[in-house]
C-alpha cells in the first residue's frame, strides 16, 4: 500500500492572541504545529502501512521551517517526508495550494491513497483535499470516521463518511483521496526510535522547477481570490448585565423575569 | 516565502507599517530596515502606509481568458436528502435573494436529485426566479462526481456570476470539486456577503485563525464568485407559495457505469440531538466537572423545552457527545436563549454561538470571557445556581 498524507504546519489558533490595541494577531512565542486534524490522517496512513505493508509519504507545502512538521511526522513512523518550497508557491490560496500538492503527488507517482485532514485549522476551509482529488481526477471521500473495508486486489474501499444525519457507508474505488475526521483514530506519540530517524532523515525540498507546473497557476499569481481586508471580530454587544443579590434564590428569580420579559420563555 | 517586497534603499525604518501588520510578521532588522517574516501572507494592508513607497507585492500576471461581463446572475444550489430539502438551502436562498437585487439580476435554484418537484416549487416559494431542475436516478444520493460534474456544465452554459452553497459536509464537498473543475475562487464559512460598490465584486468575509480575526475576500478575475456559508448565519427567509417562477431541465452527464462510487447505507443516528434547530439551548463547559453534572444542564433544558450543548472541552472529556458540541469544530447555533454553564467563552466556542439572541452565563469567574458577549450573567457556583434557576422557573412557568 502507497500512501500519501498531505499535511499542513499552522499557528497555534488557542495560543494566537489579539494585541488589543493594534488589533492585530501576536504571533511572537506562538508555537508552530502540525494541523490537529492531519495528525489523525498520519496515523490512519501508519495504522493501513502496519497492516497491509507498504510506504507512507508526506507532503507539506510552505515555508523552510515546515521541515519540523514533517520531522515530527517521520517521529510518529512516516517512511519518506517531501517538503515543497519555493517563494513562486507564496501566497497560495486553496486553488493554487491544491494545483501544487497535485503536482508533486503526480511526481511521486504512484498511490493507493492520499489522506488529507478535514480542515486546516488557521484557514479552516477543508477544500484542499477536494481540491488535489479533483486536480488528480480521483474520487474524494470527505469527514471519514472509519475505513470499514479495503482491498487491494480489487481495488475497493468502503468508508463512513460523518454526515449531517448520521453516518453514510459509501463504497469507492482505488486510488481516492481521504479526508479524516477525529473519530477516526488516536494518533500516537513520536517514538524514541522515530525521533532518532527523523534528526538523521535528509528530507528532499522541491521547487516549482522539479515540478510540472504551468507557472501563472502558482502562488499568489494562481490563486484566484484575493484577502483584501484584514479585521478583528467586533465584540458582540451584549447587555452584560451581572446580576447581583442578597441570594441565589433571589438572582435565579430576577434572571427568570428578565427571561420572561424578553419573551423568550413562554 | 514572505510575498512582501521590501526596498532596502527607500525604506526610512520609520515603523508605520508594523503598527498595521495583521498577522505580526514585520520587524526592523538590525539596519533599522523593515523584514518581512514568513508570517506575512501578502495581504497587502501596509503597502499603502508606507509614506516612503518601499513596499510592494508582486505583480499578478496573466489572468485566465475570462470576459467577467459575460457572466451575471446568482445561483443557489439546493441541497436534498432523501427527497428533503435541507434548510440551510432555504437560507443560502435569503441572501442569494438579497444579492440579486443589489445586482438587478435573477437568482436561480440548482434542485439536483431524484423526484424533486416539490423542493422545486418550494425554491421558488423561498425566493428564487427560476430553478434548474436536473432529475435522474444517479443522482438521487448525493455523490462528489455526478453532482460535481453536472453543476460545472451548468455553469459553462449559463455563467452565474455567483455561486452559493450551504457549508453543510456535501455542500463543502461539492463546492471544492466545482471551484476546482472551473478553476475560480471559493471562501469558505462565509459570515458576511456584501456586493461592493463601484466593482459589484462579491465581499466575502469570514472568520480565520480560530475566528481571531476577520478577513474579507474578493475573487476579481474569475468567475463565478463561488462561496460556502455555515448553518444558522443567515436567517431563514419567509415562504411565500404564491410565488411563481421558471423551471428549466437540466441533463446529468455521467451514466451510472462511469460512476464509481456507490452509497450503501445511511446509519441515521437515533434520538440525535439537533442543537441546530433549538430555539433553546443550555450547555455546559468544563466546569459540569464529569456525566453526572450534565444531569442538572438536562433539567434545565427540559423546564424551558430546550437543547443540551456542550463546549468542545465537555465532549473531549467524554462526557457528552460531539453531536452537542457548539462552535467552531461543532455546530453554529442561533436559539433564541443559549444559557453558557461552566464554559470560559473561548474564542472557538463564541464562534458558534455568538448570534444567538440573548446570552446567559453561569461561570464562578467573573472574568471569564463569556460574560464580555453575555446579555445577562450570574457569578456564582453552577451547582447552586443552575437547580436554583430549574426550580424558578417551574415554579414561574407553573410546571
Ligand atoms: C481548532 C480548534 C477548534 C476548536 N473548536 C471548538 C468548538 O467547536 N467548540 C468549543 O467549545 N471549543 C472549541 N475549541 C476549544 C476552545 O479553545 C476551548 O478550549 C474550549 O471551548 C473550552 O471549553 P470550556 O469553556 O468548557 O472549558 P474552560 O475554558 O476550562 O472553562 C471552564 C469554565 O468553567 C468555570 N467553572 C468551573 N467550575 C465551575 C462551577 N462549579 N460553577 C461555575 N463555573 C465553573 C470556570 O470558571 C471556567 O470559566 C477549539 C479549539 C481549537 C484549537
Ligand atoms: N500547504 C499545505 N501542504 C500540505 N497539505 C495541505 C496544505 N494546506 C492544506 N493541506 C491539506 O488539506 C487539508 C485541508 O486544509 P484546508 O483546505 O486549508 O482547510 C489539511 O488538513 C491538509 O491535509
Amino acid at each position: 500500500m502507497q500512501a500519501i498524507v498531505c499535511i499542513k504546519q499552522v499557528p497555534d489558533t488557542t495560543e494566537v492572541k489579539i494585541d488589543p490595541e493594534k488589533g492585530t494577531l501576536i504571533r511572537e512565542g506562538v508555537p508552530s504545529i502540525i494541523n490537529p486534524f492531519d495528525t489523525y490522517a498520519i496515523e490512519e496512513a501508519l495504522r493501513l502501512r502496519e497492516k497491509f505493508g507498504g510506504k507512507v509519504t508526506v507532503i507539506t507545502m510552505g515555508p523552510p521551517q515546515a521541515l519540523s512538521a514533517l520531522k515530527e511526522a517521520v517521529a510518529m513512523g512516516a517512511d519518506e517526508a517531501i517538503l515543497l518550497s519555493d517563494q513562486a508557491f507564496a501566497g497560495a490560496d486553496t486553488w493554487a495550494t491544491s494545483y501544487t500538492l497535485a503536482a508533486a503527488i503526480r511526481k511521486i507517482g504512484s498511490f493507493d491513497l492520499i489522506f488529507c485532514g478535514r480542515q486546516a485549522i488557521d484557514g479552516d476551509t477543508g477544500q484542499v483535499g477536494p481540491g488535489v482529488a479533483t486536480q488528480l481526477q480521483i474520487n474524494q471521500l470527505t469527514y471519514v470516521c472509519r475505513i470499514s473495508n479495503l482491498d487491494f486486489d480489487q481495488k475497493k474501499i468502503e468508508v463512513e463518511r460523518l454526515v449531517e444525519e448520521g453516518k453514510e457507508v459509501v463504497q469507492s474505488s482505488l486510488p481516492c483521496l481521504i479526508t479524516v475526521v477525529k473519530d477516526i483514530n488516536q494518533p500516537r506519540y513520536p517514538t524514541i526510535l522515530g525521533i532518532r530517524r527523523s534528526q538523521k532523515i535528509q528530507i528532499p525540498v522541491w521547487t516549482a522547477n522539479d515540478l510540472e507546473v504551468n507557472r501563472d497557476y502558482l502562488g499568489l499569481n494562481g490563486s484566484p481570490t484575493r484577502v483584501v481586508k484584514i479585521e478583528t471580530p467586533p465584540p458582540r454587544q451584549g447587555k452584560g448585565q451581572i446580576i447581583q443579590a442578597e441570594s441565589i434564590e433571589q438572582q435565579v428569580a430576577i434572571l427568570a423575569e428578565k427571561l420572561i420579559a424578553e419573551k423568550i420563555i413562554v | 516565502m514572505a510575498l512582501l517586497k521590501v526596498d532596502r534603499e527607500t525604506c526610512t525604518g520609520c515603523g508605520l507599517c508594523l503598527q498595521v501588520c495583521p498577522f505580526g510578521a514585520l520587524t526592523l532588522d538590525n539596519e533599522n530596515i523593515i523584514v518581512a517574516s514568513e508570517a506575512c501572507n501578502g495581504c497587502g494592508a501596509c503597502v499603502p502606509e508606507c509614506p516612503s513607497g518601499s513596499l510592494s507585492l508582486p505583480e499578478p500576471g496573466k489572468k485566465p481568458e475570462i470576459n467577467t461581463k459575460d457572466y451575471s446572475g446568482v445561483w443557489v444550489w439546493v441541497e436534498q436528502c432523501d427527497g428533503k430539502a435541507a434548510s440551510i438551502s432555504w437560507e443560502m436562498i435569503g441572501q442569494g435573494r438579497r444579492l440579486a437585487d443589489t445586482r438587478g439580476a435573477d437568482l436561480t435554484a440548482c434542485v439536483l436529485g431524484y423526484q424533486t418537484e416539490a423542493i422545486a416549487q418550494e425554491a421558488m416559494a423561498y425566493g428564487a426566479d427560476r430553478v434548474m431542475v436536473v432529475d435522474d436516478p444517479t443522482l438521487k444520493i448525493y455523490r462528489t462526481d455526478p453532482y460535481a460534474r453536472c453543476l460545472v456544465e451548468l455553469v459553462k452554459q449559463y455563467r452565474p456570476e455567483i455561486f452559493l452553497l450551504g457549508a453543510s459536509t456535501r455542500g463543502r464537498d461539492l463546492a471544492g470539486a466545482v471551484a476546482t473543475y472551473l478553476y475560480t475562487g471559493l471562501t469558505a464559512d462565509c459570515t458576511g456577503l456584501e456586493i461592493e460598490e463601484g466593482s459589484n465584486l462579491l465581499l466575502q468575509i469570514r472568520p480565520a485563525f480560530g475566528g481571531n480575526i476577520m478577513a474579507t475576500i474578493k475573487c476579481p478575475d474569475y468567475r463565478p464568485q463561488m462561496a460556502t456559508v455555515r448553518h444558522h448565519v443567515f436567517e431563514m427567509p419567509q415562504s411565500d407559495k404564491s410565488r411563481q417562477g421558471q423551471v428549466i431541465q437540466g441533463k446529468p452527464v455521467m451514466p451510472e457505469e462511469e460512476i464509481a462510487t456507490k452509497v450503501l447505507d445511511l446509519i441515521v443516528e437515533k434520538n440525535e440531538v439537533n442543537i441546530a434547530d433549538a430555539k433553546i439551548i443550555v450547555s455546559g463547559g468544563r466546569g459540569v466537572k464529569g456525566p453526572e453534572g450534565f444531569g442538572i444542564i438536562h433539567e434545565l433544558a427540559d423546564v424551558l423545552g430546550g437543547a443540551v450543548g456542550a463546549s468542545r472541552a465537555a465532549v473531549d472529556s467524554g462526557w457528552i457527545s460531539y453531536a452537542h458540541q457548539v462552535g467552531q469544530t461543532g455546530r453554529t447555533v442561533r436559539p433564541d436563549l443559549y444559557i453558557a454553564c461552566g464554559i470560559s467563552g473561548a474564542i472557538q466556542h463564541q464562534a458558534g454561538m455568538r448570534t444567538s439572541k440573548i446570552i446567559v452565563a453561569i461561570n464562578k469567574d467573573p472574568e471569564a470571557p463569556i460574560f464580555q458577549i453575555a446579555d445577562y450573567g450570574i457569578v456564582g457556583d453552577l451547582f447552586a445556581v443552575v437547580p436554583a434557576l430549574t426550580k424558578a422557573l417551574k415554579k414561574r412557568l407553573n410546571k
